[in-house]
């Protein structure tokens, strides 16, 4: 990621140190805002109500402002905006939901829908409704590419098609491990995940956007399996994959099997057995068994991020391999 | 952070030649001893500017960049091996798998097509068989600012005894040669097409040894960093504003504010980069000017670090100019030797010191805050403004980013005052500009003409026969539009070309025939966005890969729906990519192309099998 991107963060407001906050008025599809120095244009929108769709966007992580479904228009500026990373100014007029902002979310929906399954991203499924994005547009997709094609696409060469069908990163799901499942057949690449595994929350650095243009993709070193790599399976980043290309092998094996039954669940928020810290653990079972383990966003604790011990060995609780016929639905490898 | 090495190790040429590039860059402190980590980590950290040179230094001395030698590289920068892999495969002259260690890269972009590039490169594929020799491979390349001699090829050869040699008017036979080991003829700047005594800023190319500082000197060379000398940082920025010299890199902004903003700035150090990334294809200027006046830049670069309080710069330099990468740092090897860069320059209390940093294939390393994140040893995505480097830029502290042709034209701005520079050109368009001229024309070359010459006047100069056989021009590059008829009367400014929503970019004048096939040159210019694209945003991301499916549709003459749903197609993308992208490469990816489509009817041509349209499907 552009090292940019990341600027340097105000004091908090309770500091000594920091200055009695500047109110900024703008005005907002009409409504006047006040708002302190510092405030991003989505918070704005979001405290009067405004449903501004994000994905690439989200409140633990640094925003990168890559998906660009957040953009408003701002009276006087060249192109639209991204509302997620945009600060607000004193004086800004803005319209959130103008025709010139609908038609670029909705081509911005379509570009992805056209090159990226959506299948278990029920969020975008929303927005695409909402917008009455259609994926189609571009023709038929193109034929998946086989296991590893894309992982060595150099930058600067693509093979020319003749337009007959519309280039998809569709390919083949990466299983290496038995705690998650990478199907990068339905990233989007919001740089989530590469956050969530960097500075914002594990630093483990396991994975990084590599190639460039279409070819960008979410890799390891030399796209080495993630036992070879410096994973340390926490999982915070397949918590903040908002596509489902990520994904407890928990979840994948029962929806492969046809099993995954959200209306039978139930979440149980606890706290983590394992150490002092004390992170706030959702559990999502079904059956009577956890098949997945997040963490609230919002957790004081834990902001979203766990350890391999929160988000995979809670398992423990099915009882020790043997016993009762019963296996570990997941081991550390 | 605690990072988990590349177990693979590393093969002794590897770690020589990553050992030589540390060394060379050592602090002084550490001089002659490198400890694998020194001195802490934030030291460590702090020199993963170094992480591009290393790649460069693993890839001419081992032609890939092999797991053991980018682990070996990110331990000794403490980089996440990730991280160093996702730099270097971003760059298109980088080989993240086993490669030949010759390559030759074929130029097919613009003005090579309309060369001939696509039969050379047809008989290449006939006669070369790339399996029947593993010690080298030919490879299609976008523009290598050689358009005035194409078709063009660029030949780099790793090893103990790595080789670059770019060179023009490329003929199959040559190409065979070169991938069979043999010499080729290196390109060297071609002769200037205008009579010297019209020129200024190109006034001593040709003229003056561009390898003798002395020489320079003859001619009147560093006469101006002495009257900035005696001037002071703030006269010069207000002559250089009252010169109304403006960005020649693209964008146009006014060059005296750029700088009063970062003199302005209260945080240290500053720094000065320059941008010769010139690859927006059919632009060629700043090679001229780097091959034939390096030492102009050097000091022009010098009298701006001095104006703007910054002691250091950078030369920002693509990958592709061998020879302008010789001459410039011997030029600047030859100013520091005596004394006309480093440490107290002239006597006078004035440090300078100026790094050459090579791209490495990105055309988006052109875009301001890429290049910056390219520099650091980040994968060169931009990032949106404000803030803008002024205040934000080289590892976080106040940049002036400037482009080699503006900066070149500093030096006669500070000697003869901003009011005799201003005094040329137009009121909103002061100066001279640099055009690259290329295509079907009898006199290929860079051009300097006051601004506000007449479009025609340039092509009449250049040999372009009677306006009438004209088929259309493509100004300001890739990012540019095809203008035509009446157009080409207009006045070289950017107010005027603004106002027939034209540009003049980069100051491409790319001049196609009336029966030139115009398809093919918009699928290649879709094609190099495709594959130009840092790939950040979706819409620049996706929507270059759709334009360039449309118009393969479009030469196909197989439509998805009907023509008039195509074109809607096409607006549509254009609009979301201008409104919604991150940076110029995204809003300005479909410019040329929808200005083809809506000023020489393409679609309705292709539509109708008209041969001016012209597929290559
Ligand atoms: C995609 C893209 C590529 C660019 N490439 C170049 C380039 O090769 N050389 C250059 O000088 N400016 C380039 N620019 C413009 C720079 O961002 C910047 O505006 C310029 O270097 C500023 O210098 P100037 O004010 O002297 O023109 C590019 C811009 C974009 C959006
Ligand atoms: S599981 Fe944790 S360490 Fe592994 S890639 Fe995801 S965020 Fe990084
Ligand atoms: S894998 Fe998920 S989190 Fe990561 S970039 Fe792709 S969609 Fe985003
Ligand atoms: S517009 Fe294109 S090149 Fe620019 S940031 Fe977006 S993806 Fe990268
Ligand atoms: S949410 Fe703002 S750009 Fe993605
Ligand atoms: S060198 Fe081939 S198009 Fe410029």
């Amino acid at each position: 990621m552009n090292p940019h991107v990341r600027r340097p963060q105000p004091l908090p407001a309770d500091h000594p140190g920091t200055p009695a906050p500047r109110l900024l008025t703008l005005t907002i599809d009409g409504q006047v805002a006040q708002v302190r120095e510092g405030t991003s244009l989505l918070k704005v929108l979001q405290s009067l109500g405004i449903d501004t769709p994000t994905l690439c966007w989200a409140e633990n992580l640094t925003p990168v402002n890559v998906c660009r479904i957040c953009v408003v228009e701002l009276e006087g500026a060249r192109t639209l905006v991204p509302s997620c990373s945009r600060a607000a100014e004193d004086g800004m007029v803005v319209h959130s939901d103008s025709p010139r902002v609908q038609a670029a979310r909705r081509t911005v929906l379509e570009l992805l829908a056209s090159s990226v399954d959506t299948s278990t991203a029920p969020q975008m499924l929303a927005f695409m409704a909402r917008y009455a994005a259609d994926g189609q547009r571009f023709g038929p997709a193109q034929a998946p590419l086989a296991a590893g094609e894309r992982d060595r696409a150099l930058a600067g060469h693509h093979h020319l098609g003749d337009g007959q069908s519309a280039a998809t990163v569709a390919q083949p799901v990466k299983i290496d491990n038995s705690l998650y499942v990478r199907d990068y057949a339905k990233c989007i690449l919001c740089y989530k995940c590469v956050e969530s595994c960097g500075i914002d929350a594990q630093a483990s650095f396991a994975i990084a956007v590599a190639g460039r243009g279409f070819d960008a993709r979410i890799s390891t070193e030399h796209a080495v399996p993630l036992p070879e790599s410096a994973c340390v399976y926490c999982g915070t980043c397949v918590d903040a994959c908002p596509t489902g290309a990520l994904m407890f092998k928990s979840e994948h094996d029962l929806r492969q099997a046809g099993q995954w039954r959200p209306a039978d669940q139930a979440t149980t928020r606890t706290i983590c057995p394992f150490c002092g810290v004390g992170c706030t653990l959702e559990l999502t079972s079904q059956d009577n068994k956890i098949v997945r383990v997040t963490s609230p966003k919002d957790s004081p604790v834990s902001a979203g991020a766990l350890c391999v011990k929160g988000r995979f060995g809670t398992v423990f609780v099915h009882g020790v391999a043997g016993e009762e016929g019963d296996e570990p639905s997941s081991t550390v490898p | 952070m605690d990072l988990r090495p590349i177990s693979a190790a590393a093969t002794a040429a590897e770690t020589e030649a990553i050992d030589a590039l540390l060394q060379a860059h050592a602090p002084a402190d550490h001089a002659g001893r490198q400890p694998e980590f020194p001195v802490g980590f934030r030291r460590a950290r702090s020199q993963r500017h170094l992480l591009l040179p290393g790649l460069h230094a693993l890839q001419l001395r081992c032609g890939w960049i092999s797991p053991g030698g980018l682990g070996y590289l990110c331990k000794r920068l403490h980089v996440p091996p990730a991280d160093g892999f996702a730099v270097a495969s971003f760059y298109a002259l980088f080989s993240t798998a086993p490669q030949p260690p010759l390559a030759v890269h074929v130029c097919d972009d613009i003005a090579c097509k309309l060369a001939g590039a696509d039969q050379i490169i047809d008989d290449l594929k006939q006669q070369w068989d790339p399996d029947a020799s593993p010690q080298a491979a030919w490879h299609r390349s976008p523009c290598l600012g050689l358009c005035e001699q194409a078709p063009a090829a660029l030949r780099i050869e790793s090893g103990e005894w790595p080789r670059e040699q770019a060179w023009g008017h490329v003929t199959s036979q040559q190409l065979m040669q070169a991938l069979q080991g043999g010499a080729v003829p290196e390109a060297l700047p071609a002769p200037l097409p205008q009579d010297r005594k019209n020129l200024k800023l190109l006034r001593r190319i040709g003229a003056v040894d561009p390898a003798s500082l002395a020489d320079y000197c003859a001619h009147g060379g560093y006469l101006a960093l002495r009257r900035a000398l005696e001037l002071g940082p703030q006269r010069i920025i207000e002559e250089v504003a009252a010169s109304g010299l403006t960005g020649r890199g693209g964008a146009g902004f006014p060059t005296g504010r750029k700088w009063a903003a970062v003199a302005a700035q209260h945080a240290h150090p500053k720094y000065l980069v320059c941008n010769a990334d010139e690859s927006e294809p059919g632009t060629f200027k700043d090679r001229a000017l780097m091959e034939g006046d390096p030492f102009l830049l050097v000091e022009a670069m010098t009298v701006a670090g001095l104006a703007i309080g910054a002691e250091r710069g950078y030369l920002y330099l693509r990958a592709e100019y061998p020879v302008a990468l010789r001459r410039m740092q011997h030029a600047i090897d030859q100013a520091r030797a005596a004394g006309l860069l480093g440490a107290d320059i002239l006597g006078q209390g004035l440090n300078f010191e100026l790094e050459i940093r090579r791209g490495a294939g990105a055309y988006i390393c052109g875009e301001e805050t890429a290049l910056l994140a390219s520099l650091e040893g980040f994968r060169g995505e931009p990032r949106t403004k404000p803030p803008f480097p002024v205040e934000v830029g080289l590892f976080g502290q106040p940049t002036c980013i400037n482009n080699v042709e503006t900066l070149c034209c500093v030096p006669d701005i500070v000697l003869h005052g901003g009011a005799a520079y201003a005094a040329i050109g137009t009121k909103l368009s002061a100066g001279t500009k640099l055009f690259c001229v290329s295509g079907l024309v009898q006199k290929p070359g860079v051009y300097e003409l006051p601004l506000g010459t007449p479009l025609a006047q340039l092509l009449e100069l250049a040999g372009a026969g009677p306006l009438e056989r004209i088929g259309s021009v493509l100004l300001g590059g890739a990012a540019g539009t095809f203008v035509r008829g009446d157009d080409l009367q207009i006045p070289l400014t950017f107010e005027d070309t603004r106002k027939i929503g034209a540009t003049l970019g980069s100051g491409v004048v790319l001049v196609l025939g009336a029966e030139t096939p115009v398809l093919p040159l918009l699928q290649r210019l879709a094609a190099f966005f495709r594959d130009e694209s840092c790939g950040q945003c979706v819409p620049c991301r996706v929507g270059t890969v759709r334009v360039q499916e449309l118009l393969a549709r479009v030469a196909g003459a197989a439509p998805l729906g009907s023509w008039s749903e195509e074109r809607f197609r096409l607006q549509e993308l254009g609009q979301c990519m201008r409104d919604a992208s991150i940076c110029g490469l995204g809003q300005t990816a479909t410019s040329a192309i929808e200005s083809a489509v809506a000023r020489l009817g393409i679609i309705e041509r292709a539509a109708a099998a008209d041969p001016i349209a012209g597929g290559i499907a």
